[in-house]
């Protein structure tokens, strides 16, 4: 590898954690920004000459900082200083700085850099951008690609959010164990939001995509290598995983969905597999069971299955049941009946799935599901209704696909 | 004389490479194992998951006392290793904790194996 890819790499690597350092010293998001792009310049004059540092992490934090004292002393007749607070304990040496950064506040910097994305009055594609421009350190231009919007409207949708949660005030002492949990949920459900942001992607534009579950994977790791006894958040790094080793069989050369009973298996990822499943075992341990634990413990079933036959939907629609209890949702219960239809046949699975018609008879799945139960049901006039409705629900040229067989399966069978 | 080849990095920045970049990593290191395969020098190669998969045993205690995350202490050093066979995790664990009965004090981080080639070593 080149000099300048393995300076690359490190720069990109200890980001997320100088990133939350720097702004734990300067609590100001820009000004935090501006100290670790100075550093990284720093770095790419030094690294090459010197060779890397022993702990490049300490070394961009150390060298931000003061660069960033340096840059405000120069334009100390020009603006406003800082507070006096915040700049107070910037004289402290190297050694002091390694410390604190191995210390046990250290792991709350990186949550706390993280939850200021989460601002709750920030949209769900706020919070997610201001992630990848923050602590990911994309460029507004890879950022903008992946949301497949103009470059400008990424820039100004990014500044109208760092505005926002530079106003928001948070605390920036030690959080409490119950504080500490919340930022920790808000942060996990972020990420799953960035995750899905790539996992929803249809054929064409996944390619362009899948980066942003790289990302959430990402963010994942580094959340597990802070808190390593965090049983969700081991749930939510599996059921990512899980999910993302199934990327390259999800789509066949049209783009259109390959649904997983019909997916080549040999195309799952199995090295992230194995680390989904390690995952998914160790937070099992705990005996804490959540919502992502169980969606993960799902996703395992499916990937242990060598094929569709072998899948043990018995087991999974207990899960399902499981995870209505943690999370009531209609939708939860459609899945349940897909898997109930497998072990009960698709009558009992449409008694689960009629009474959830007043709350998903606008959703895309219920009515590809009820039209599916109804066509094995042999209920070929309703099915036909269900799928009609499905394809004018559908939100993907792929889902429209999908249902269009369907449809042109029983009117060539209607035909004879 | 058997030699033990121990590989550090920086999880981070390794974790950080793109699909690309590590498969050209490994195709290189794939011709120099050729090599050595081809003397009768390599024995088992092994590349391990992220340390966010690992539980460690620390066996100082008695029972020994199950944590999540790697080995982090830096009083103790790396003395062996043993690839085990296992259904999941418990099974991991029951096994360690055998080992750990037969010999307590320090610890035995376990961490799955994402890639493994048993190597043939000809005396």
């Amino acid at each position: 590898m080149s000099d300048l890819a393995w300076i690359d790499a490190a720069l990109g690597a200890a980001r997320p954690q100088a990133m939350a350092a720097l702004l734990r010293y300067f609590r100001d998001l820009d000004f935090a920004e501006e100290a670790f792009q100075e550093a990284c310049l720093r770095a790419l004059k030094a690294w090459p000459k010197n060779g890397p540092p022993r702990d490049p992490t300490a070394w961009l934090v150390f060298v931000g900082r003061n660069a960033a004292v340096d840059t405000v002393r120069r334009r100390a007749r020009e603006v406003e200083l800082p507070d006096e607070v915040a700049l107070s304990d910037l004289g402290d040496a190297e050694a002091d700085l390694a410390e604190r950064l191995d210390g046990g506040d250290y792991r709350d910097d990186v949550l706390r850099l993280l939850f200021i994305c989460c601002h709750p009055d920030l949209p769900d594609t706020q919070q997610i951008a201001l992630a990848l421009r923050i602590v990911c350190g994309l460029s507004v231009r890879e950022i903008a690609r992946a949301f497949l919007v103009g470059e400008s409207a990424m820039e100004q949708r990014i500044t109208r959010a760092k505005a926002k949660v530079a106003k928001a005030d948070v605390p920036f002492g030690a959080p409490g164990a119950v504080e500490r949990a919340e930022r920790l949920a808000s942060v996990a459900a972020m990420i799953y939001l960035l995750f899905n942001e790539g996992y929803s992607a249809s054929g064409g534009e996944a390619p362009v995509r899948a980066g942003l579950c790289d990302e959430a994977i990402r963010l994942a790791r580094l959340l597990l290598r802070l808190f390593p006894a965090e049983p969700e958040i081991m749930g939510l790094a599996a059921l990512m995983l899980l999910q993302h080793a199934r990327a390259g069989a999800r789509f066949d050369e049209e783009g259109a969905v390959v649904l997983l009973e019909d997916q080549d298996r040999t195309l799952w990822n199995g090295k992230m597999i194995a680390e989904g499943l390690a995952l998914i075992d160790k937070a099992m341990r705990h005996r804490r069971p959540g919502p992502y634990q169980i969606q993960a413990a799902i996703a395992a079933l499916h990937a242990r299955a060598p094929r569709p036959e072998d899948t043990d939907w018995r087991e999974i629609a207990g899960l399902y049941q499981a995870l209505e209890r943690h999370m009531p949702s209609p939708v939860v219960t459609l899945n349940r009946a897909v898997a109930v239809s497998k072990t009960e046949g698709p009558a009992v699975a449409l008694d689960l799935v009629e009474p959830l018609a007043d709350r998903l008879s606008a959703y895309f799945h219920f009515q590809g599901v009820r039209g599916w139960l109804l066509l094995q049901l042999d209920r070929k006039a309703e099915a036909r209704e269900a799928f009609d409705r499905a394809i004018a629900l559908a939100h993907t040229p792929a889902e429209a696909a999908h249902i269009r067989m369907h449809l042109d399966r029983l009117s060539a069978e209607g035909a004879d | 004389m058997l030699y033990a080849v121990l590989c550090y990095h920086s999880e981070a920045v390794v974790g950080g490479w793109s699909k690309a970049e590590d498969d050209a990593v490994m195709e290189k290191l794939e011709a120099v194992q050729e090599k050595l395969a081809a003397e009768g020098r390599l024995g088992p190669v092994a590349r391990l998951l992220p340390t966010s998969a690992a539980t460690t045993l620390r066996k100082d205690s008695d029972p020994p006392l199950i944590l999540d995350g790697p080995f982090a202490e830096t009083k103790e050093q790396l003395l062996g290793f043993y690839i085990l066979d296992c259904q999941n995790l418990e099974d991991a664990l029951e096994a360690a904790q055998e080992l750990a009965a037969a010999n307590p004090g320090g610890a035995y981080e376990l961490r799955p194996v994402g890639l493994f080639r048993q190597g043939v070593l000809t005396p």
